[in-house]
């Protein structure tokens, strides 16, 4: 914790970086199968980017089709049901306002496996680019903060993202980390074929087909 | 042995696995959430919302884990939107226990009014659903229930009815 004292106070002293590039850094972060959960808006779409490589594209990343706001409760449903696994919840500005209560009920069940991204472009960005709350001074981290994940912090820059997520990787959560982002298009579009992204998931999470016993 | 409703419903959901129960309270509901409580197989919580507790759900299932939603009637008219964007075209066997108010003894309008949409939204969505009016049927019902709708990997919603459970006397 004393680790995060060094970190902005506020959104507005965050430097503003670019969604694709903290996805790209968050996914080659990633080496022990990590569960991955993208929210809706433009933050699914850099992810879907991001996880994109020569060997095929990263199978335990869950990306939702709508259910704005719930990329948090769904990545606090996996990180209770693989507590040994580590798991990212991406989400936008736009929908974590939508959902705040989620924050608070992270911080009561205090998974130690779960991180929760924030990208706040201070914009619904992907229904025509519309102000949120946190463009008018609404801050993330603070709330976040009062509603008890004590490890929130502001990434300053690309390196202090870097080291939070790190940390979020090696120390016990839960923790949330600010990213202030610009308003660039993200990179390429997910597919949407729920069937098929809900079967990858479960077998890069080890669940099986069907999850559970008895299901035959 | 099991003789009152929310025993019932704790047992069968013990014999198949269903672990995790997210809920927002409800009166009704009382019996079998603290019985839940009660028993350490359960991992059981309260959240902000419906739709929360429908996507901790969902999470859980992905991950292997079993789970399911208690609400009141109220709490599923805010789930429409996950049901449709989520639960249904994903394939994940959301389960819903909903303690029917609105019915047989309501004294609030609002309660009366907003019963009205639950039916038609889960026919509306396909999603099998089941009014538990008997003690006698309760195992029965959800036991099969419960089969189908992990090997169907399909939803499904329980609704309680106050010939179940008693429901809420209205209370001068
Ligand atoms: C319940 C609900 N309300 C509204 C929408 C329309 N909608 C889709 S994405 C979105 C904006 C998301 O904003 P944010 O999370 O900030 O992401 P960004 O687009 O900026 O990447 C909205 C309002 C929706 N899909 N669901």
């Amino acid at each position: 914790m004393t680790a995060l004292a060094n970190h902005p106070a506020n959104r507005d002293s965050a430097k503003t970086m670019n969604r694709y590039d903290i996805a790209k850094r968050m996914v080659g972060l990633l080496h022990r199968d990590e569960a991955v959960i993208g929210g809706i808006g433009y933050t699914n779409f850099d992810l879907w980017a991001a996880s994109d490589s020569p060997h095929g594209r990263r199978p335990q990343n869950f990306y939702m089709l709508g259910s704005m706001g719930l990329a948090v409760p769904i990545a606090l449903g996996v990180a209770i049901a693989q507590p040994h696994r580590k798991v990212f919840a991406l989400e936008g500005d736009g929908s974590v306002l939508m959902q705040l209560g989620s924050l608070s009920t992270v911080a009561a069940r205090a998974p130690k496996n779960l991180c929760i991204v924030i990208m706040d472009n201070g914009a619904y960005q992907i229904t025509g680019g519309q102000l949120t709350a946190t463009a008018h001074g609404a801050d993330i981290v603070g709330i976040a903060q009062a509603s008890g994940l004590a490890q929130s912090a502001w990434a300053a820059d690309e390196d202090a993202f870097v080291e939070l997520a790190g940390l979020a990787l090696t120390e016990d959560g839960p923790w949330l980390i600010g990213c202030r982002i610009d308003n660039e298009k993200p990179k390429d579009t997910t597919e949407r074929d729920p069937a098929r992204i809900r079967d990858g998931f479960m077998r890069g999470l080890g669940s099986g087909q069907a999850g559970g016993r008895g299901s035959a | 042995m099991a003789v009152a409703w929310y025993e019932i419903v704790r047992d069968v959901l013990k014999r198949h696995d269903v672990s995790l129960v997210t809920y927002v309270p409800d009166n009704v509901l009382r019996p079998l959430i603290e019985a839940i409580h009660a028993d350490p197989f359960f991992t059981a919580f309260a959240c902000t919302r419906e739709e929360e507790a429908l996507g901790i759900g969902a999470g859980a299932y992905m991950g292997g884990l079993r789970g399911i939603l208690l609400m009141q009637t109220s709490g599923f008219a805010t789930l429409p939107n996950v049901l449709a964007s989520l639960s249904v075209p994903f394939g994940i066997p959301t389960l819903m226990m909903v303690s029917e108010r609105g019915t047989l003894g309501e004294f609030n309008i609002g309660q009366q009014l907003v019963a009205r949409t639950m039916r038609p939204v889960l026919d509306a969505l396909n999603i099998e659903s089941h009014t538990m009016t008997r003690l006698d049927e309760a195992e029965f019902i959800l036991d099969r229930a419960l089969v189908q709708a992990f090997a169907t990997m399909a939803p499904c919603c329980f609704i309680l009815s106050p010939l179940l459970t008693g429901g809420k006397i209205f209370a001068k």
